[in-house]
């Protein structure tokens, strides 16, 4: 473990290391960019729109019981914008665009095409890594900022039409505009990027580690979801936690 | 092709190169010299520590014990060592089964940008001619095609870098005898074309004897015999006879 754990801060450096190329392979991010929008948008957009529904859900009826449905609008946004958007679709990213990225990688080193790269002088790290983790380190950002907008749109159509709610559209979103400000959509934000951050280097390194033909791959990619899953959920209190003196410094 | 004509081979030396893995001695210190611009065969039984030691010469293995120099040049195990013009040409091509041929055979080219985009498209274009590869092929991808195609087309990537040292890893495994045999025509134009030194790893005693300027015979980590072939052939090492005897009856 420790020394899964050594590679992966190596593979992270020489990442680091590499992003002064970052221009010269930006045609490679953007083909990244495409593959993972078109691979994750769709289920983003129908994973938010339910999950900003069942907050109202399980929330409105409580709220209005307790005379406060007009909170309803700022508490799905919160717990949206702080949250369950960045884990989420960090998950959904783990899911189908890391593990994708883990099983074509590590077909590669199966079937000799990185060595091939090698022995062409062209640095696996800059032509297969540094791509992917860059395009994968944008693009969870930009799909939580997606997620959110869809989200809150889910938690506003429940409270709306469901019977128990019945917060209107206006009273939801006055509240989600007095309660929500920018600092809270940053915290999510920044939290995604870190999470996407470790998928991208999690899901390349046992790429680029496996090991034992097709049965290896298979291995590969559960291990990369499982660790990145992992990791998502540990990195996500301990960013949590370093993000709350900010949050009081907003007021909150 | 921009100038394989003027390409050169270069020699090399292996001193002392030993490689274990989990303890198990696959390479016992070897000493060799390959020289410039001859191709020299190396050639076993499966499991014999072949494909291994062609991965030291390239530097995708870094050795336990001993050094290899590269034209006098102490070859360091780095991916992207840019001093010398080397190419391999893997057991299974190595083609990046993502790009079509055509891109294969440009990646060296286009990914160090050493020629404008038209520019690398006609030296692709004539560097498949070389190998006998058409446009129509050249627009597929690496699982459309055939073995043989598979493995001329990662010749023609080889070709593409002019190449002053190439090294094939069993170039006529899982192939007919009249590929193999059209294989084996390659090499060793390409070793005329270009000057270049080529070492081959094999199994294939045809290939071998018949393409080879220098043999060695290497079993158990160990190089048993070496020499021409008709010095290999009088060799009275046992496994070797045995090696060159071998025959379903």
């Amino acid at each position: 473990m420790f020394r899964n754990l050594g590679e992966m801060l190596v593979l992270f450096g020489a990442v680091a290391r590499a992003l002064p190329r970052l221009w010269r392979e930006r045609w490679k991010v953007s083909e990244q960019l495409f593959d993972i929008g078109n691979a994750s948008l769709f289920m983003a957009c129908v994973l938010s729109l339910f999950i900003g529904g069942v907050l109202s859900l399980q929330s409105g009826p409580v709220l209005v019981e307790n005379g406060i449905g007009t909170a309803l609008g700022q508490l799905v946004a919160i717990a949206m914008c702080k949250e369950l958007a960045p884990v989420m679709m960090s998950i959904l990213i783990a899911g189908r665009v890391g593990s994708a990225m883990t099983a074509e990688l590590g077909s590669m080193r199966v079937y000799q095409e990185i060595d091939a790269l090698r022995t062409l002088a062209i640095h696996p790290i800059h032509y297969l890594v540094l791509p992917r983790v860059v395009a994968i380190g944008v693009a969870v950002p930009c799909l939580v900022v997606f997620s959110n907008l869809v989200g809150w749109l889910g938690g506003a159509i429940v409270a709306a039409h469901n019977d128990r709610i019945a917060v209107p559209w206006a009273t939801f979103f006055m509240g989600l505009r007095q309660g929500v400000d920018l600092s809270d959509v940053v915290n999510g934000l920044i939290k995604s990027f870190f999470f996407a951050i470790c998928i991208g280097v999690i899901c390349c390194h046992q790429g680029l580690t496996t090991r034992g033909g097709p049965r290896g791959i298979g291995r590969s990619v559960t291990k990369a979801v499982v660790n990145s899953l992992v990791v998502i959920l540990i990195l996500d209190y301990v960013l949590t936690r370093l993000l709350l003196p900010f949050d009081s410094a907003f007021g909150h | 092709m921009t100038a394989p004509s003027s390409n050169h081979g270069l020699p090399v030396s292996v001193r002392g190169l030993r490689k274990a893995f989990d303890g198990r001695v696959v390479l016992h210190p070897l000493d060799l010299d390959i020289e410039a611009g001859e191709i020299f065969v190396i050639m076993g039984p499966s499991g014999s520590g072949k494909s291994v030691f062609l991965r030291h010469l390239i530097g995708l293995e870094e050795p336990d014990a001993g050094e290899i120099r590269v034209a006098g040049e102490k070859l360091v195990p780095d991916a992207a060592d840019p001093r010398h013009r080397l190419a391999m040409v893997f057991q299974s091509g190595g083609l990046l089964n993502s790009l079509t041929v055509e891109e294969n055979v440009g990646l060296y080219l286009t990914e160090h940008r050493l020629k404008p985009p038209a520019e690398i498209a006609a030296i692709v274009s004539k560097t498949l001619g070389l190998v006998q590869l058409g446009p129509a092929d050249a627009a597929k991808y690496p699982d459309e095609l055939s073995g043989g195609m598979r493995k001329r087309a990662a010749i023609a990537r080889a070709l593409v870098v002019e190449p002053e040292l190439v090294l094939f890893d069993e170039p006529t495994s899982e192939l007919d005898p009249l590929v193999a045999l059209t294989i084996g025509r390659e090499i060793v134009n390409l070793n005329r074309r270009t000057g270049a030194t080529v070492v081959v790893v094999t199994h294939d005693r045809d290939l071998a004897f018949g393409i080879a300027d220098r043999l060695a015979f290497l079993a158990e980590g160990k190089i048993l015999a070496l020499g021409t072939a008709a010095e290999l052939r009088a060799s009275p090492v046992p496994l070797l006879q045995q090696f060159l005897a071998a025959e379903f009856k």
